[in-house]
């Protein structure tokens, strides 16, 4: 029977045993996958396309429930980020920012304190009245980031959000979101199809097969948080890279 | 300490050209065309050009002259009355349809296809009947003007409210937002640019079936279509051309208000394409 409890006693934020997806159409999308996310942690989930990535953060979510297996989420405060920013085009960068908080009642005064703020870590400053057809993609993705924010989030899901921009907007981004991860305290799980991204931004890399997606191997990546630019050119750094990619390359096949 | 980005993200301005001799020129020409058309043929119907009267008889006859002006003036006022009339139920009517549809898959199917009867009516088949129903006077026309205007806010509202990008609809379900938050936070807003498309067209539409209803419906203070109706039966060429072409006139005014209304509403975020 799959179930989903919200416990407040276990040490990892999110946790995931033996959970398997088939959808009704009888497409099976992960099997037999084991995760944990523990606070503290930036996971990375790559893996080729179509192999169930996705369909892990819905689950872990709650937009989707597992078909088997027993999913554990220990807070109810999840950021969630899409590939796409998902903006509403009527609102402005602040009312766009507002939305979730305004969404789950918060009144209005304190609600528009949260987006300020947001709007500052994301370094949005002085684009509050912009409407997102106005706006850069990375900028769009900056204030998809900053709506999260507004939710204190506990744990932070992205799926694949910096896959549409161009490389020094999804450098710098990462560069950013590193930073957030310090100093705002959230775990992640960070779904993406770039190695070396994987490697620069998680404390962790699980590496999963073609569908039906299973976890085949998982690093622990070593570098201190926050992490410097330049690790990126060490030999270490691109060991680990060739790593992962090895791992990749073999459960595709 | 906070994360802040040193470097300018680059705008995008959106700009829209506006030459006046590119937007104006074409449309011009082809109206000195259909004029010159006009002309030649009244010319070569000879002494039966009451069916043709020439340009410059319907100007000098019947727009220049103050009486009769008055008479199409005041007969357009009172077509104009039903046509805003029938529009504004439309629009209540049409969104209302629209958006109890847009709640359940059952709703949306026993409901939509009367929405397409309702297109696919003779109307003028059954102009007589309402007639017969509802009485020959304001009521009577209004309905008709209701009939031939409800199904584009109908299905255009429709449209609008499913259109909702599957992302943003998550984003509202993960904060386990209500139906009622979802329609009117997301749905609705994101479905005004087909609405007001939708009222653009029915705005027109509203204005044949105010014409249409009068041109039946002879009781009571008579409407343009009665008024049309007498220049016809008179032979009145000149006037009746006058008629026809400031009825029109008040059709594409209509149809150019809510054009604008639409773009003043929600042009900001949405681009509704040239014209
Ligand atoms: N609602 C659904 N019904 C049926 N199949 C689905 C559904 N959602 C996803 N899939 C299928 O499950 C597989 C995994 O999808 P997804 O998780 O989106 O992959 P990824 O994000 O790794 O590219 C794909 O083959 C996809 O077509
Ligand atoms: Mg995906």
């Amino acid at each position: 029977m799959p179930h989903m409890t919200i416990s407040a006693t276990t040490t990892h934020l999110l946790n995931f045993q033996d959970v398997a997806m088939t959808f009704p159409d009888g497409t099976t999308a992960l099997s037999g996958v084991d995760l944990t996310v523990n606070r503290g942690e930036f996971v990375t989930v790559v893996g080729p396309s179509g192999c169930g990535k996705s369909t892990l953060l819905r689950i872990a979510s709650g937009l989707e429930t597992a078909s088997e297996g027993t999913v554990e989420l220990d807070t109810d405060r999840i950021g969630y980020v899409f590939q796409d920013a998902t903006l509403l085009p009527w609102r402005n960068v602040t009312a766009n920012v507002e939305l979730l908080a305004e969404l789950n009642g918060v009144p209005r005064k304190e609600r528009a304190d949260k987006a300020r703020k947001a709007i500052d870590l994301v370094g949005l400053g002085g684009f509050e009245k912009n409407l997102p057809k106005t706006l850069s993609g990375g900028m769009r993705m900056r204030t998809s980031l900053a709506r999260s924010l507004t939710l204190d989030p506990e744990l932070f899901l992205f799926d694949e959000p910096f896959g549409a921009l161009d490389e020094i907007t999804r450098e710098r981004l990462n560069d950013e979101l590193i930073k957030l991860f310090t100093e705002q305290q959230f775990a992640g799980l960070f779904i993406t199809h770039s190695v070396s991204e994987a490697v620069y931004l998680s404390t962790k890399v699980i590496v999963m097969s073609g569908r039906p997606g299973r976890i085949v191997d998982t690093f622990e990546v070593p570098f201190p948080m926050p992490r410097d630019p330049d690790i990126r050119f060490t030999p270490e750094f691109a060991a680990l890279v060739g790593d992962v990619s090895h791992a990749l390359r073999e459960g595709h096949s | 300490m906070s994360t802040q980005v040193k470097t300018q993200p680059q705008t995008i301005t959106v700009k829209r050209s506006g030459r006046p001799l590119t937007t104006w020129g074409p449309p011009l020409l082809v109206l000195a065309g259909i004029l010159a058309i006009w002309f030649v043929i009244s010319a070569l119907l000879g002494d039966r050009d009451f069916l043709l009267p020439p340009p410059n008889e319907v100007l000098t006859q019947a727009f220049f002259n103050p009486s009769t002006m008055g008479d199409i003036l005041q007969s357009l006022g009172r077509t104009a009355t039903v046509a805003l009339t029938g529009l504004a139920v439309a629009i209540v009517i049409g969104v209302l349809w629209a958006v109890a549809m847009s709640q359940a898959r059952w709703v949306e199917r026993s409901l939509f296809p009367y929405a397409v009867v309702l297109q696919c009516i003779p109307i003028l088949a059954l102009v007589p009947l309402i007639g017969f129903w509802f009485g020959f006077d304001f009521f009577a026309r209004t309905i008709v003007c209701v009939m031939i205007a409800l199904f584009p806010m109908v299905s255009n509202t429709l449209f609008g409210l499913q259109s909702v990008d599957i992302g943003q609809r998550e984003l509202f379900q993960l904060q386990k937002a209500g139906r009622w938050t979802v329609l009117v936070k997301l749905q609705f807003p994101a479905a005004l640019p087909a609405i007001f498309a939708g009222m653009r067209i029915s705005a027109g539409l509203a204005v044949v079936g105010a014409i249409v209803g009068d041109f039946f419906f002879r009781r009571g203070s008579p409407g343009i279509g009665s008024l049309i109706g007498n220049y016809q039966s008179r032979v009145q060429g000149a006037e009746l051309f006058a008629a026809i072409i400031t009825a029109s006139l008040f059709g594409v005014l209509i149809f150019a208000i809510f054009g604008w209304i639409g773009k003043r509403a929600v042009g900001k975020w949405y681009d509704f394409g040239s014209s």
